[in-house]
């Protein structure tokens, strides 16, 4: 085993607060927070008719987003009304994996028995903060499917007593499956981030001098496919909650792309 | 056999046994893609959209076998 190669799988805790404990992912987490409000305050400040290039700029992002969220959705109303939190998601997981290279994250801290903790982690490496983002994206799935499609129907595509015997273990894999969307979006997110760090930590162990660069480009490019990756399936679950339970079969029929084309079963 | 090469061991064959299923999966899924966009060039937009889930599906199976790797090692 590498002496001095310290790997933690949990976030260490710096200080309790009111009985809460202070991880350094929470810390590293408000400050992502601070720099996109900041942000969020310096270019929405004053929009004008005519946008000058920052507000153009951010213009044509926003618009690129939603046409395709109303593309997979199917109405403008409602892509604006999922706009906030598809975008956010994916803004706040891909500003966080990007401080994970600043030069200070992971490397300044205070000396507890020997090992060194720092005082600031990428966020994403705590379990915790990709499991509440996928409870988040959880109970939005869960309770947009409801809330339009009305509670007997769309608890009609899990507890399916007209299709028999099969219908009915059909709904319940597809309840569990459900469930298990949980797990994935929260194990991934983390896996993937963790992982990256695990393997940047090894190779700087190794060879600290140019090596690791591409590897940390690499990485990048990493945060940035899993930030799209997480908010691109939020977008995809809602739209697969939202669409009537299948009259024939009891599936559901996921239907997309700009040519409107619907596919039907007989 | 003391613990820690017992973990030692049990990482690596978790993680290498882990990935031969996903990696099989996305050369099958990349290649399907690589054919469909042959097949039709102006579609290829949504065709590398719905490639990009469902690489992310197939390899977040990959990234199972990992995290249970680490915490055979490190717990």
């Amino acid at each position: 085993m590498h002496e001095g190669l310290h790997i933690a799988l949990g976030a260490e805790r710096l200080f309790t607060l009111w009985g809460i404990p202070i991880t350094n992912t929470l810390i590293s987490a408000w400050v992502v927070m601070a720099v996109l409000v900041i942000i969020a305050i310096v270019v929405g400040r004053n929009p004008k008719l005519i946008p000058g290039k920052i507000q153009s700029l951010f213009e044509m992002l926003f618009e690129f987003v939603l046409k395709y969220m109303e593309d997979t959705l199917g109405t403008r109303q409602l892509a604006v009304r999922f706009f906030p939190l598809v975008a956010t998601m994916f803004l706040f997981i891909f500003m966080s994996n990007l401080f994970n290279f600043l030069p200070f994250f992971g490397s300044v801290g205070i000396f507890e028995n020997g090992e060194l903790v720092p005082l600031l982690r990428p966020v994403n490496t705590d379990l915790n903060v990709t499991l509440a983002l996928a409870i988040i994206a959880y109970l939005v799935i869960e309770i947009t499917g409801i809330v339009i499609l009305g509670f007997l129907k769309y608890g009609s595509k899990f507890v399916n007593f007209k299709e028999g015997v099969l219908g009915f273990a059909i709904g319940l894999i597809e309840f569990v499956s459900n469930f298990a969307r949980l797990i994935s979006f929260s194990f991934r997110l983390f896996g993937n981030v963790f992982a990256g760090e695990v393997l940047i930590a090894v190779v700087v162990s190794f060879l600290p001098y140019v090596v690791p660069v591409p590897l940390m480009l690499f990485e990048t490019f990493v945060g940035l496919v899993q930030a799209a990756i997480f908010a691109l399936l939020t977008l995809v679950f809602i739209k697969i909650a939202i669409t009537e339970p299948h009259p024939s079969t009891g599936s559901t029929t996921l239907t997309t792309g700009s040519s409107g084309q619907v596919s039907t079963h007989h | 056999m003391d613990i820690d090469s017992a973990k030692t061991i049990g990482m690596a064959l978790a993680v290498g046994l882990g990935v031969i299923g996903p990696g099989i999966g996305i050369g099958i899924l990349v290649s399907k893609a690589l054919e469909a966009i042959g097949r039709n060039p102006e579609a290829a937009g949504t065709i590398q959209t719905t490639m990009f889930i469902g690489i992310a599906f197939t390899e977040a199976l990959a990234i199972f076998a990992l995290v249970v790797g680490f915490i055979i090692k490190f717990t």
